[in-house]
């Protein structure tokens, strides 16, 4: 426990976007070596064999440097002030009487529901993050994982290490789910925090019309955030990829924020309706249908099966660029 | 020996080079085999279902006639998908305009509720919509269309009838004459939707089978005589149950539709699908039926409806006028029901059967056709809208959907069917 934290302490000493590895890596590859000998196996077979601890080890020391980068916490922070803003603006619009959304149902989805209960409020702010902030940021993530390694030049010293390459790859790719997880648990749990302390709270009514208790509805509000975190397995796998196309961390992450608003765009162009059902954004808003009663599985469903075929697809194509790749930095 | 050495470990290098090489295109090879599996089971999946055709008893037109009049499903729920493409403009943004105009006023004005039903049904008119259906008995139904993020819910349960738009947190509500609102309700959206009525209209009609596509075959049924064949074209699989499928079928030509296709489920009658093709081809016109469907008792929760707090509830009573009103404009649009509604004392009919035409007088002049009218920009509008033709008539104008052409003339009469545009050209140059 103790080592991988060190180790991460070791890489992030020196963080500054970008380049946060650069001084510390050798330490870090070396200490993780040594850390897979005392971990494993303190004999001989420990370099040649890694265990399953070590890549557990080579996993957490990812989460522990991810997760202290500055650029990290200050995404998670502005996600986690969306439903802080959503919820105050319709507290301040409301507050006259007029009911929110200016009662043509306008705005994101459920907004209208936020003032007879604090915990739709979870749902307003996954609907409003889903299309844009959440995927942005796991773009940024994702891009950045192994571009931006390259970028900072750590990436071979990563590799000096026995990880393998395609365990380095599973890695960081395991390390951006947590990230979409996380993410996504953050908006949930500002928003229910924010619900809770500016509207009430109580048995809530879906929008089939039927009443569930209050929770049932707790349960549905963490189901949905677990399908939306889902939703972004899709991109994730999109960023790994784009981000084993190049040297730069700057260009991985644009490429995939590019590529997540032009898909935004072409989803909305009526001419494109065949190919719609596969772009990885289409069935985003189909969480909404958890709220049903009963719950209509057919496009989460859909929506599941198309993001890991996109992993499937994106994490395989990953794989061959990266274990073909020539590491010059 | 140096020289051959130094060639040999060069030629082995490169091998070496070009076996990496390969090895690494190689790699390639996964990501381009995930995607061609899931392209082939997108694309085989689907035909390896159709395929699986159920072996029945084999059955005359009129027995699975029979079959579909005694019916008696009682308690049903299921998810039925409606598209609907009768080639009109994609009226997507102006529907919703006017969908949340009429609602969406400041507080204190008297607009209508966005939860009143007339105000959902423009949407139904084109599109694929996912309906959710569920009754038990005659007296407890509940419809539910399924929007993106929300959905617009039609209870009723004995005397009460609500209606709940989520999305807008907005509740009608009417009592007491809950049955007849319904019908109209039903009958409206029939307006709007042409052909797919009946979709739900079992809800007004508590002896029928409760929102099924049964009206659908009745109307169809009614229009069984010489100019129509009528048939049992094979079986089907329609959400997981065996079906027989009758197929309907104008014999004269001239008419618009180029077949009427039910699927009727094996054991209980119920009609399960309803495709409408057009004799031109190409998509169905409208295509309604079951994707899931469950004979068993549903919950009586799901009937149960207590306005959610903070919602703006608006009681049926006073939206009555407006009901009325929307309910008169019904023999100028309907589909199907032209030859009906025309009969009784409205505009002059042409022809029989499938390919019978309504004559209207427009009384004044009717919409000016290029020539005679000055605005330039008027005439691109309305050349855009229709084709100009001309015949021993006169000349006019012909608008076009996939089912349904209306030829309005120069001298103010319109001729509308679902018949296509030399029929309607033909027709007039008859009247004249």
């Amino acid at each position: 426990m103790s080592r991988a934290e060190g180790t991460g302490a070791e890489r992030t000493g020196s963080d500054t976007a970008g380049s946060d590895r650069a001084g510390a890596e050798p330490t870090g590859a070396q200490s993780a070596g040594a850390e897979l000998a005392g971990w494993s196996d303190p004999g001989a077979t420990g370099l040649r064999k890694p265990g399953p601890l070590w890549t557990l080890g080579l996993f957490r020391s990812e989460l522990v440097t991810t997760f202290r980068r500055w650029r990290t916490i200050a995404l998670l922070a502005v996600l986690a002030g969306v439903p802080v803003l959503v919820g105050v603006a319709v507290k301040i619009e409301t507050s006259g009487g007029s009911s929110a959304g200016g009662g043509g149902g306008a705005g994101p989805a459920f907004i209208t529901q936020i003032t007879n209960n604090g915990l739709f409020l979870v749902f307003t702010a996954l609907a409003a993050t889903l299309p844009f902030f959440l995927p942005m940021a796991i773009g940024v993530i994702a891009g950045d994982a192994i571009a931006g390694e390259a970028n900072a030049g750590t990436l071979r010293y990563l590799l000096v290490a026995p990880a393998g390459r395609t365990r380095l790859l599973l890695t960081k790719y395991a390390t951006t789910m947590t990230f979409c997880l996380v993410a996504t648990l953050v908006v949930a749990a500002s928003a229910l925090a924010v619900g809770a302390l500016l509207f009430p709270l109580g048995e809530l009514t879906t929008i089939s019309g039927t009443r569930i208790s209050f929770a049932e509805g707790l349960g549905r509000a963490l189901l949905i955030a677990l399908v939306v975190a889902a939703s972004l397995i899709g991109v994730a796998a999109l960023g790994l990829f784009v981000s084993t196309l190049t040297n730069s961390g700057i260009a991985a992450m644009a490429t995939t924020v590019g590529l997540l608003i032009t898909v935004q765009i072409l989803d909305q162009i009526p001419q494109l309706d065949a190919l719609q059902p596969y772009f990885f954004s289409h069935y985003w808003l189909s969480f909404a249908d958890l709220m049903r009663d009963p719950v209509y599985w057919d496009d989460v469903q859909r929506n599941l099966g198309l993001q890991c075929l996109y992993a499937a697809v994106f994490g395989s194509a990953a794989w061959a660029r990266f274990t073909a790749k020539d590491i010059t930095a | 020996m140096a020289p051959y050495e130094t060639d040999d470990s060069a030629k082995a290098g490169e091998a070496e080079d070009v076996r990496a090489g390969r090895r690494k295109a190689a790699r390639y090879v996964v990501p381009v085999t995930v995607v061609g599996v899931a392209a082939a089971t997108i694309g085989l999946v689907p035909a390896f279902a159709g395929s699986g055709d159920p072996d029945l008893p084999k059955i005359s037109a009129q027995e699975l006639i029979e079959k579909i009049a005694a019916s008696d499903v009682q308690q049903v729920s299921g998810t039925v998908k409606i598209s609907t493409d009768l080639g009109l403009p994609d009226l997507g943004g102006l529907e919703s305009s006017l969908g949340s105009g009429g609602a969406g006023k400041p507080s204190g004005s008297d607009g209508g509720s966005t939860a009143e039903p007339s105000s959902k049904l423009l949407e139904l008119a084109s599109g694929t919509h996912t309906v959710r259906v569920a009754a038990d008995g005659p007296d407890k139904q509940k419809l539910s269309l399924l929007d993106k993020t929300s959905e617009y819910s039609v209870i009723r349960n004995g005397d009460e009838m609500w209606a709940y738009d989520s999305k807008s947190n907005e509740v009608f509500h009417t009592t007491g004459a809950a049955d007849g609102k319904e019908r109209k309700h039903d009958e409206e959206k029939d307006q709007k939707k042409g052909q797919e009525k009946g979709q739900e209209s079992g809800k007004g009609l508590p002896e029928d089978a409760p929102a099924t596509p049964q009206k659908l075959a009745e109307e169809a049924l009614k229009a069984v005589n010489d100019t129509t064949s009528v048939t049992v074209d094979g079986t089907a699989q329609v959400a997981g149950r065996d079906a027989y499928k009758l197929l309907i079928k104008p014999k004269e030509s001239g008419s618009t539709v180029g077949a009427v296709s039910i699927a009727v489920d094996a054991k209980t009658g119920l009609p399960l699908k309803f495709t409408l093709t057009p004799a031109s081809g190409g998509a169905a016109v409208v295509d309604a039926g079951f994707t899931q469907v469950d004979f068993a008792k549903p919950s009586a929760s799901t009937f149960d409806f207590t306005p959610p707090k903070g919602a703006k509830v608006t009681e049926g009573d006073k939206l009555k006028d407006q009901g009325k009103h929307a309910k008169q404009e019904k023999p100028a649009r309907s589909g199907e029901d032209r030859g009906k509604g025309l009969e009784g004392g409205g505009p002059k009919t042409i022809g029989e059967g499938w390919s019978t035409i309504a004559e209207f007088d427009m009384g004044g002049k009717g919409v000016p056709s290029a020539d005679n009218a000055g605005n330039g920009a008027v005439d691109g509008f309305l050349n855009s809208l229709g084709d100009k033709v001309s015949g021993k008539f006169g000349s006019g104008t012909v608008f076009k959907t996939r089912l349904i052409n209306v030829l309005i003339t120069d001298d103010g009469k319109a001729y509308a069917g679902a018949v296509t545009k030399d029929a309607l050209v033909k027709a007039a140059n008859a009247a004249k």
